[in-house]
């Protein structure tokens, strides 16, 4: 009976073909803009670490007090060097961080070979367990290389392209600002959007292939390598340089701490809180514990990454969807009772409404499956110009896949047959008696 | 004509007309907000800067191997390097002026701070963005000075962006100087920066400077700006440069060359080493130029298939009512008065549909204003989208009503 309908539907949409088209070109308008924005959309606010995004969580310390202006209630978006320093001290979470964005050059060995401007971050050692960062060859250093200030380097595979022309690099030299560093680990691509680890300085998306270097913070503030990321202060420091940024109490730095439980989530608030008292008794802070501990879901949220245009612009899209599917209800309903008379022969002949029904959903379908085929291109099309009109950051992590094209006929086709319920309910309830009474 | 009949068809048309007028609904409340929202774009796009952005490059570098430390030796060596580039940009062909520049309007780097009248920050404080640069800057950047002078060379003072010390004159922005002096008697008078204890004098003031910044958190003093006679010493350091007109392109070219020929242990990638200010200028405005475009293609469609569905439903309606139509032609009824009939069934349609749309319209604007950075929806959006939808109404339902005007009186006498 199914191609009998598919037959019917065929025979039908042929009749009317201007309608038909409307109807296709409505549908498929509405899903690939739909689409196109979803597809930005989906690339923006992914989760960049889906495994353990809940148990990765960022501290904020209110270290400027409820008299600063800018901040209303909320503390500061990063952590001072003391702060920061003293958490990493206490070491209260199975692995943590402190995070600063460094932009050191790189000199690579044999005459006449230019040096290589590369984006990195001061870390601990524990950055790279506790974030799962892919290592091609090697691995993260030990707690003993922080404490040390080692001379160790983790670089990017680009960075080991560049340098050493790929290969295993590991207890390899290289030259970082003129001083020399082992390379103790190479890592596979990784590039996590958004960079949930430095929202900070990245506003949560950066193009490129990622950080190329990373350096153990202690050695790096040893040896100067100064913060490249943004700083903010409430009281400007009273000493000069990067020394001067240490001792103020400007924030720099992103934190990260790993916690797997409820309970640990519990103590390690319990333990902030109990630090800032400490702080306050200490005469530092004058105002009662002020601070923030934020999974990473949260963090995003409250840092507003995802930018709002990408929102606003999925939402005028689903609007245009919506009067798209209206607009194919009403002209599927005009559609449908023009052929009542057709219904009527039907119904007297013995179809059952079922039957009717099956018909013209499947006309319904017909419609839709046209449309989806034309969102699909659409989408394409939409998906592959979008760098036009967005940044490259942006644009870049709107991609075509699989999913996105199955979602796209699936949301084609189930519109048109949701909008065609209706006209098709319409439709079944025709009076056969009368239809062949009239005509 | 009487509205009662055209009333009285379509209650028999329920579904349809509930449709269209949904239909217009929803089109008219989408299409008003997406229009605000290019509206908004397009006057931020058109924001000046008050600089003269022709023939302007910014030129940025990272020297390599240079001293990265704060202690004086290696400010004094960063700061030779930089006055020897000064020195290499002036000498090219074609080049009008160049000057020390830390960042430029809308480029992106910026550093800001609060100015207030006391040192302790009590009282008026105004945030303002702060330009360094030397004495050529004002100038090269081509910003209108309004009142007292420029820094002259020996005013200017090089240190890194961590230095502790004010400095001791600054030209600033009128609205800074307005909002720190409503009496406007700035010229001349101190202020202090970020609770520095040295005061800074106000030895002149622009008329229009645009901070570095488009982000929406720097709204509130988009036009606060401090040019600050400080050579930022560091491992990276721009240079703005003024070119003759129409040379811009052949200096872009010559700098990188001749900058590399006189040190050539620099980084100066593609990206960010050379830029004209319109590439900074398209840059900066990317995301709303895209946001606009994208806005404009929905409301294209939106109309589009809005209009495509009144011509569609019509039609039917006029296939439906084809007898009718020859018994009203047979009883003297001219073709205007059916032509008439079919537009004035739309209008009533059409304004129902925009009574509605109006007030979906004003909801999602409100919707939008608590959850997103949106503004008030001005009457005028409003009022343009309703005789807007109005008109593709009536031009949308004018073929079909003609086609009903022409149905010849003889149909009423043949069977339906």
């Amino acid at each position: 009976m199914f191609g009998y309908y598919l037959e019917l539907a065929l025979r039908s949409l042929k009749r009317s073909p201007g309608l038909t088209v409307l109807m296709v070109l409505a549908i498929g308008f509405g899903v690939a803009a739909s689409m196109t924005t979803y597809a930005v959309f989906r690339g923006v606010s992914g989760d960049p670490i889906p495994w353990k995004s809940s148990k990765l969580f960022v501290p904020r310390i209110d270290m400027w007090g409820p008299n600063d202006s800018g901040h209303v209630g909320d503390p500061p978006d990063a952590l001072d060097y003391t702060d920061a320093m003293a958490l990493m001290r206490d070491h209260r979470a199975p692995l943590q961080s402190a995070i600063y964005l460094i932009a050191p050059s790189v000199i690579p060995a044999g005459a006449g070979r230019s040096p290589i401007p590369v984006d990195g971050y001061a870390v601990y050692g524990e950055f790279f367990p506790m974030l799962d960062v892919p290592f091609l060859y090697g691995s993260g250093w030990s707690a003993d290389d922080d404490a040390h200030q080692a001379a160790v380097a983790v670089i990017g595979d680009k960075l080991n392209q560049q340098v050493f022309g790929g290969g295993n690099s590991v207890g390899k030299t290289i030259d970082i600002e003129g001083k020399d560093y082992r390379v103790i680990g190479v890592l596979a691509d990784w590039n996590p959007q958004p960079i949930f680890y430095d929202v900070m300085d990245t506003g949560g998306y950066g193009g490129g292939d990622g950080p190329g270097v990373f350096v153990p913070l202690q050695r790096a503030v040893a040896v100067n390598m100064a913060n490249v990321g943004a700083n903010e202060c409430r009281v400007q420091p009273v000493e000069s340089g990067f020394v001067g940024l240490q001792h103020s109490n400007c924030v720099w730095i992103a934190y990260m701490a790993e916690l797997d439980s409820a309970a640990a989530v519990q103590s390690y608030r319990q333990y902030l809180d109990d630090y800032a008292r400490e702080q306050r008794a200490a005469g530092r802070f004058a105002w009662a514990p002020n601070n923030r501990l934020f999974d990473v879901p949260a963090y995003l949220e409250q840092e507003h990454v995802v930018p709002s245009d990408t929102k606003v612009s999925l939402l005028v899209a689903l609007g245009l969807l919506i009067v798209c599917l209206v607009n194919t209800v009403g002209l599927l309903l005009a559609k449908f009772l023009r052929r009542s008379g057709e219904i009527g022969v039907r119904r007297a002949l013995g179809a059952s409404r079922r039957a009717i029904y099956a018909q013209f959903l499947t006309e319904a379908g017909m419609i839709g499956a046209g449309g989806g085929v034309l969102g699909l291109l659409l989408t394409g099309v939409g998906v592959l110009s979008v760098g036009l009109v967005l940044p490259a950051r942006l644009a870049h992590l709107a991609r075509i896949d699989p999913s996105l094209l199955m979602l796209t006929v699936l949301v084609a086709v189930v519109a048109t047959m949701l909008a065609g319920l209706y006209p098709t309910f319409r439709a079944s309830r025709v009076q056969p008696a009368w239809q062949l009474k009239t005509n | 004509m009487t509205v009662h009949p055209i009333l009285a068809a379509l209650r028999r048309h329920k579904a349809g007309v509930v449709l269209i007028v949904l239909q217009i609904a929803l089109t008219l409340a989408i299409v008003c907000n997406a229009v605000f929202i290019i509206g908004q774009r397009i006057e931020r796009l058109n924001r000046p800067t008050g600089i003269d952005e022709n023939n302007l490059l910014r030129i940025a570098q990272a020297w390599v191997g240079a001293p990265s430390g704060d202690d004086s030796a290696s400010v004094e060596k960063l700061d030779e390097l930089q006055r020897e580039d000064l020195a290499t940009l002036r000498s090219l062909p074609g080049v009008q002026e160049v000057a020390a520049s830390e960042s430029l309007p809308i480029q992106g780097m910026i550093w800001s701070g609060d100015l207030t009248l006391t040192p302790d920050q009590k009282g008026i404080a105004v945030q303002a963005a702060y330009y360094y640069g030397d004495e050529h800057l004002r100038s090269t950047l081509g910003v209108h000075l309004i009142a007292g002078r420029d820094f002259n060379a020996g005013e200017i003072l090089h240190h890194t962006i961590r230095g502790t010390d004010a400095s001791p004159v600054i030209i600033v922005s009128k609205p800074v100087a307005d909002k720190l002096f409503p009496q406007g008697d700035a010229l001349g008078k101190t202020v202090y920066q970020d609770g520095k204890a040295q005061p800074s004098t106000i030895v002149g003031i622009v008329e229009q400077l645009q901070t570095p910044t488009t982000d929406s958190w720097g709204n509130p003093f988009a036009y606060n700006s401090i040019l600050e006679p400080v050579r930022l010493d560091g491992v990276m350091a721009s240079y703005a440069v003024r070119t003759q007109p129409g040379r811009e392109q052949d200096v872009m070219h010559e700098a990188r060359k001749a900058l590399f020929a006189a040190n050539p242990m620099r980084i100066m990638p593609d990206s960010w080493g050379v830029q004209s200010f319109s590439e900074i200028r398209a840059k900066a405005y990317r995301a709303d130029r895209g946001m606009a475009i994208l806005m404009g293609v929905v409301c294209l469609i939106l109309l589009g298939v809005t209009a495509a569905g009144i011509v569609g439903l019509t039609s039917f309606w006029v296939g439906q009512r084809h007898r009718q139509i020859g018994v009203r032609r047979a009883l003297g009824a001219r073709r205007i008065d059916i032509l008439h009939y079919f537009q004035i069934e739309n209008l009533l349609i059409a304004g129902i549909g925009v009574v509605l749309g109006v007030l979906l319209a004003v909801g999602l604007n409100l919707w939008l204003m608590t959850h997103y950075e949106m503004e008030r929806l001005p009457v005028l959006y409003v009022l343009t989208g309703v005789l807007a939808m109005l008109a593709i109404g009536q031009g949308a339902v004018f073929l079909p009503a003609r086609r009903a005007s022409n149905v010849p009186p003889v149909v009423a006498t043949r069977a339906a």
